[in-house]
């Protein structure tokens, strides 16, 4: 069982109060999503469960074990990449398997089936900066991904990349994540990315930040069947989608206005 | 071309401006010891050096020709700036790792680097000899604090998105210095490689002046007690060239790191 639990977490730097009794619980195989303005410490959450970041108060745990250090069981994508420049892509992918001392026969036939999973077969011997930024977070996801982590933590992997690529990358994610569910949280300030990807998007409010709402959008996303569309851009002109954004859009604006007073 | 108001000369007028500088420079040389402004004895002309030079290359003089003293002062060099190298580079990644070794090193390190590579002589004379211990653990004197800062402040200052990428990733402390560190710092570590290389080789004539029996340092002196300023110059020049050499090299390496890396 892999889940993500928050329980009444707290985070205080130095005298500033960033998190206040966060309660979230993400269940196995399940993809949420937290939303916030910004500075409100949902990427404190994700650092937490990563093991980069420790509660002030609170307990984050990942299956039934607190959360004591970063470890490859958590597998992170990070919003600048995070990729290392000297090393090429195969390099990139291989650097986790190694440490988890995986034997090198079966490591060469992972990264094989990944790399085809992301469409980087051929690129194995490029660096980095050769690379275009959606192509650089593909590698970064599979980084991630060949470790078969337990639990996928993302931090707004996709706020780097121009409008475009963006969109073909959250397609890829969907696509992804049907063909190998995962438990996955997923930072974002981005409403309708939130609505598209998630099984649930949970709001979180201004600083001090604690979730305000949890939004369901599986069911309905089931419901109405947006999985038959292999476009992004269709699905965000149902009825049922620009609903639920305007309402998570309500509610985040509600955050922003008592902020400006 | 680019569109910035400011046009970066080309290849060819940087060559240009170089050798007029060195025009210029051995024109005032020339000027002064040609028309007597200086006496000889105490400037001789660029001309009596370069033949002086001419001679040195294939007729020995304090038991060498010129080209053997640079090789001997080349050998000594290579071998106390390797090894400057081979324990700075680690002692500084490590250091700029364990905070316990920064903590226990730092003090003493940052008293030592203070004291000049020539004030060791003595003692290196009196441990090492005068043959290649001796100039070697001056020469290590002077290149070796370069080399260490650099790898350390290159550990120190990694971006911490590099760490945290490697923890996540079930990365340990050695892995992590072989495979995060010391990549991440090779920018760091180049300068210092090439500072300390620059130290090292004043330092290394310095030690020759006092203790060697060979060397372009010990020509030099020999040339002192001659009274033989042409030959005087004569290694200094060398020095110069040679100094000048080492450091391209290294600026090429430097250079290369950076484009492999996608800076340039």
């Amino acid at each position: 069982m892999s889940t993500i639990t928050f329980e009444n977490v707290g985070r205080k730097f130095d005298s500033v109060v960033a998190l206040e009794k966060v309660n979230l619980h993400v269940r196995d195989k399940e993809f949420v999503a937290i939303v916030g303005p910004s500075g409100c410490g949902k990427t404190t959450c994700l650092r937490m469960a990563a093991g980069l970041d420790f509660p002030s108060s609170g307990t984050v745990r990942v299956g039934t074990r607190e959360v004591v250090a970063p470890g490859p069981d958590r597998a992170v994508v990070f919003q600048q990449f995070a990729l290392f420049p000297w090393k090429s892509v195969y390099d990139n992918i291989d650097f986790g398997l190694r440490n988890k001392g995986v034997p090198s026969a079966e490591r060469a036939h992972r990264i094989a089936a990944v790399l085809k999973v992301m469409n980087l077969e051929g690129y194995e011997r490029s660096f980095p900066h050769q690379l275009s930024g959606g192509m650089q977070q593909r590698v970064a996801i599979a980084r991630a991904y060949v470790l078969d982590p337990v639990v996928l933590l993302m931090d707004e992997p996709f706020g780097a990349l121009d409008a475009q690529t963006r969109v073909l990358m959250q397609e890829e994610l969907v696509r992804l994540a049907r063909v190998n569910p995962r438990t996955v949280l997923f930072i974002t300030h981005g409403v309708e990315e939130a609505v598209y990807l998630a099984d649930r998007v949970a709001i979180m409010t201004r600083r001090p930040g604690c979730i305000k709402e949890i939004i369901d959008v599986k069911s309905l996303r089931e419901a109405e069947h947006w999985n038959s569309l292999p476009r992004i851009e269709d699905v965000m002109d149902l009825e049922s989608f620009v609903h639920l954004r305007t309402m998570i859009w309500k509610s985040l604006r509600e955050e922003k206005v008592e902020e400006r007073n | 071309m680019s569109a910035r108001s400011s046009r970066r000369p080309s290849n060819l007028e940087i060559w240009a401006l170089g050798i007029g500088g060195l025009i210029v420079f051995f024109g005032l040389w020339a000027g002064l010891s040609g028309f007597g402004l200086v006496p000889p004895r105490f400037l001789p002309s660029p001309a009596a050096v370069a033949e002086r030079m001419f001679f040195l290359i294939d007729h020995p003089f304090a038991g060498a020709t010129l080209p053997q003293h640079v090789l001997s002062s080349l050998g000594r060099y290579g071998l106390g700036f390797l090894l400057a190298a081979a324990i700075g580079v680690p002692l500084g990644l490590f250091m700029g790792w364990y905070g316990l070794l920064d903590d226990i090193v730092s003090p003493v390190f940052n008293a030592l680097r203070f004291i000049a590579p020539i004030a060791w002589v003595p003692f290196a004379a009196l441990w090492f000899g005068t043959g290649v211990g001796g100039p070697i653990m001056v020469i290590f004197a002077g290149a070796f604090p370069p080399c260490l800062i650099n790898a350390y402040r290159g550990a120190k200052f990694v971006e911490p998105k590099f760490l945290e990428a490697a923890h996540t990733l079930g990365a340990g402390n050695l892995r992590i210095i072989v495979e995060v560190l010391l990549p991440a710092s090779i920018p760091s570590i180049v300068s210092g490689l090439r500072v300390g290389a620059g130290l090292g080789w004043q330092s290394l004539v310095g030690a020759e002046l006092i203790v060697a029996s060979s060397g372009v340092g010990y020509m030099m002196v020999q040339g002192q007690s001659a009274v033989s300023t042409p030959t005087v110059l004569s290694g200094m020049i060398a020095i110069g060239i040679v100094g000048y050499c080492v450091d391209l090299g290294l600026r090429e390496m430097e250079a290369f790191t950076r484009r492999r890396r996608g800076l340039v």
